[in-house]
């Protein structure tokens, strides 16, 4: 009889179902995974580190790079944690639009998750549908913010910036004339509530879309029916979090677990799953989505009917306004401080942390009343996810570890950070 | 006709007896030529259709809606390197895609296009697809091998399983289509179709579960979605043409579409009527129909099956490896079985009419 021995893959880190930069180290028995062993620090950038010689408000744009695909969920955690530690009332408007974007990323966040998985899989037309609606959410940020992704729109105190009264327009060019674009404006017409509002009206057909191509579709539910199961008590225990957690039947959600800002005012369901397989875990956001979708409707008609300030008016935290800076002494100084040193956040440690579109994102943060952090930890989501792959893929074949990878939704921004 | 009366004549006139072998080379070229044409032709629409299945144009930028888009490709593939891999095996990794394109293309040598319209008018003519259409794989087995890599080799595994599986649904599906015909010949076996009913009177209606278990094994023996795992780009990177460029990966490239194109133009053989027309002897429209010439039906039917190919391609997600030789070996292979039985049951009832 000849030797036969397992041999082992290097599945990435230059892979296309790798997420980015994730080097697998898959030892195989034919096509049967025996052990996965992730290797991660590719995109190792020192977010933390870097933060130490930062100001607080030059940390923020870097949390936006942390997982590049929910941004400003990022940011919420960071700003957060400032605004703990340094004691900052935000206004309520404030905090019904930081929720708003919230739910708005954890639908980008979602379609991403939803076309990179279908692709992963072989269902190449969802990547095509899940970014044509995505577009509009981009179109969100760039509004509010003027960047597509990486946003800093939260500020420890409050947003940026209110609501604008207008939306961009598409303009003609050879390949759009002046018919087609007039068409394409039409939604644009109205300020960014009117905007957004329209958006919610149509997504739960397009989610239905979706579903219609994969939920009852039988090779999608051979490919994700039963693969990487997860109990709950060992979800637990592995440190799951978000809809990892809840795929296998665990109601968690720091939303309705610890409502921060005014989710405790915002009616919404949390979906579980039973099984705990990929499948549920595709479920549960699939109905994250239409639930995120019903919290942004609350928020639209909240934020239409009461008008308000979007910032806190401490000066030794928030900028003054542009007007009084050029009148007032104090306000000069106040300015001029604020953007030189930055601000200085009182000796303490605080941890926040959101219910991130992955899962529990948090923000450990010590600051020795200087105006940098002493030191500052990043809790992601993923990571715990990512060290649970060994244990998921054990048994199953090569095609299961990409639908693992895909359904843990493992972005390398955060993991490796 | 007259026109190639008088060409054959002068041709045996100036040549003598080396005149059939030109002659044959001939018709050679007038088959592979529009097959290279229609595979270039093929990706371009696949693009755009794929394009429009999923809201968006497709290509557009290379000439009037893309239309040389294929060229730009080809001269891009042209004067791409070659690379070789260290310590793979220099002669089987380029004799590979060759060995790949050439089976593909040598199929089409009994393919009736017309009544008549065939380069070689075997008797033994599905025998010879069969083998022609199994050869094809050893380009996919010796790429991998040969590659030294692991991403290869798995891919070449997988697709050698595969082909072995979905082969032996084929071979019976074919034993069908040879008891109804009684008859090996590609002409004949559509003659065999041919009646005063039209549609009505063709094999897929009779054979309707091998007619759709010929084309998803067919499907699957040309790699195409939702059965191409011998490239599943998410798992193992390109499979057996991972460590392929320029000018191997598009032999590679062209042994897949021209497989297409012949998979789509067996289907329609043998289970539509090749070049027959859908509505002879029909009222009215049978009258109006019988002159468009059969050529056009050939290809119209063609072009049917190769849609379906680039349809399956946008929405289905693909197989895994065990669940696609548990359709292989579950489903197709006994179904193919019992359907042998009853067609030649069948055949001895006065309700075999076909």
């Amino acid at each position: 009889m000849a030797e036969i021995k397992n041999y082992t893959m290097n599945f990435g880190p230059q892979h296309p179902a790798a997420h980015g930069v994730l080097r697998l180290v898959l030892e195989l028995d034919g096509e049967v995974v025996e052990r996965a062993d992730p290797h991660i620090g590719l995109l190792h950038r020192a977010t933390e580190k870097l933060a130490e010689h930062k100001t607080f408000l030059q940390t923020l744009p870097y949390m936006d790079r942390l997982d590049y695909v929910s941004m400003m969920c990022n940011e919420h955690a960071y700003v957060m944690a400032v605004e703990k530690l340094a004691g900052i009332e935000v206004p309520i408007r404030a905090q019904y639009i930081r929720v708003m974007y919230d739910e708005i990323t954890r639908v980008l966040n979602h379609l991403l998750w939803l076309g990179a998985v279908g692709i992963d899989l072989g269902a190449m037309t969802m990547f095509f549908y899940t970014f044509r609606d995505r577009e509009d959410l981009v179109d969100c940020y760039e509004a509010v913010s003027g960047a597509r992704m990486h946003a800093a729109y939260y500020r420890p105190g409050g947003v940026y910036r209110d609501l604008p009264d207008s939306m961009p327009q598409y303009q003609a060019s050879k390949i759009h004339n002046a018919a087609a674009v007039k068409q394409m404006n039409e939604s644009r017409q109205g300020g960014l509530l009117d905007f957004l509002e329209d958006f919610t009206n149509r997504f739960p057909k397009h989610i239905d879309e979706f579903e219609t191509l994969l939920t009852d579709n039988r090779i999608w539910k051979q490919r994700t029916v039963g693969i990487g199961v997860v109990s709950p008590e060992r979800a637990m225990a592995l440190g799951f979090t978000g809809p990892m957690l809840r795929g296998s039947g665990i109601e968690w959600d720091l939303r309705k677990k610890q409502p921060y800002e005014v989710y405790d005012r915002i009616d919404f369901d949390i979906p579980v799953g039973v099984e705990g397989d990929c499948y549920d875990r595709y479920l549960v956001r699939i109905e994250e989505m239409r639930q995120s979708n019903r919290i942004i409707k609350q928020c639209i008609a909240w934020l239409r009917a009461n008008p308000g300030p979007v910032m806190a008016t401490s000066n030794k935290f928030v900028p003054p306004k542009r007007e009084a800076m050029k009148q007032n002494m104090e306000e000069l100084i106040h300015h001029f401080k604020l953007f030189t040193e930055g601000m200085h956040v009182p000796a303490g440690e605080v941890y926040s942390a959101v219910e991130h579109p992955k899962g529990e994102f948090g923000i450990y943060l010590v600051s020795d009343g200087a105006n940098k952090p002493y030191r500052m930890k990043i809790r992601a989501p993923g990571f715990a996810h990512l060290s649970s792959l060994d244990e998921m893929s054990r048994g199953h074949m090569i095609a299961d570890v990409v639908a693992l990878i895909g359904t843990q939704d493992i972005v390398f921004g955060e993991v490796d950070r | 006709m007259e026109l190639l009366q008088i060409l054959q004549q002068t041709g045996q006139d100036l040549l003598g007896p080396a005149w059939l072998p030109v002659w044959t080379i001939i018709k050679i070229m007038v088959i592979v030529l529009p097959i290279m044409g229609g595979v270039a032709y093929l990706t371009l629409i696949e693009r755009k259709v794929l394009g429009w299945m999923q809201v968006r144009p497709g290509p557009n930028r290379v000439g009037y809606w893309g239309l040389l888009q294929p060229l730009a490709d080809g001269i891009k593939l042209l004067m791409k390197e070659v690379i070789i891999p260290t310590k793979s095996n220099k002669f089987l990794f380029l004799a590979a895609p060759v060995m790949a394109l050439a089976p593909a293309l040598a199929a089409w040598a009994v393919i009736p296009f017309d009544d008549g319209m065939a380069l070689a008018n075997v008797n033994a003519g599905l025998l010879y697809l069969l083998a022609m259409t199994s050869l094809g794989v050893y380009g996919i087995i010796i790429a991998g091998w040969a590659s030294n890599s692991k991403y290869a080799f798995l891919g070449a595994l997988r697709s050698a399983a595969q082909i072995v599986s979905y082969e032996l649904a084929m071979g019976f599906a074919l034993v069908c289509v040879l008891l109804a015909a009684q008859s090996m010949n590609m002409g004949d076996i559509v003659r065999g179709q041919q009646s005063e009913y039209g549609l009505l009177g063709w094999y897929f209606i009779p054979l309707f579960p091998m007619f759709v278990v010929y084309f998803l094994a067919g499907v699957a023996e040309t790699n195409r979605a939702p059965f191409d795992l011998a490239e599943d780009e998410s798992a193992i990177v390109a499979g057996f043409h991972t460590e392929y460029s320029g000018m191997g990966f598009a032999l590679f490239f062209l042994a897949e579409y021209a497989n297409m194109i012949l998979i789509a133009a067996l289907t329609s053989v043998m289970f539509l009527g090749g070049w027959l027309n859908p509505f002879h002897g029909w009222p009215m429209i049978g009258g109006l129909t019988d002159a468009i010439p059969g050529l056009f039906w050939m290809l119209g039917k063609m072009s049917f099956f190769l849609f379906l190919f680039l349809w399956f391609r946008a929405t289905f997600p693909r197989y895994r490896y065990d669940q696609l030789m548990r359709l292989g070996w579950k489903v197709f292979i006994p179904l193919t079985l019992v359907w042998v039985v009853v067609v030649a049951a069948w055949m001895q009832t006065p309700f075999w009419v076909w």
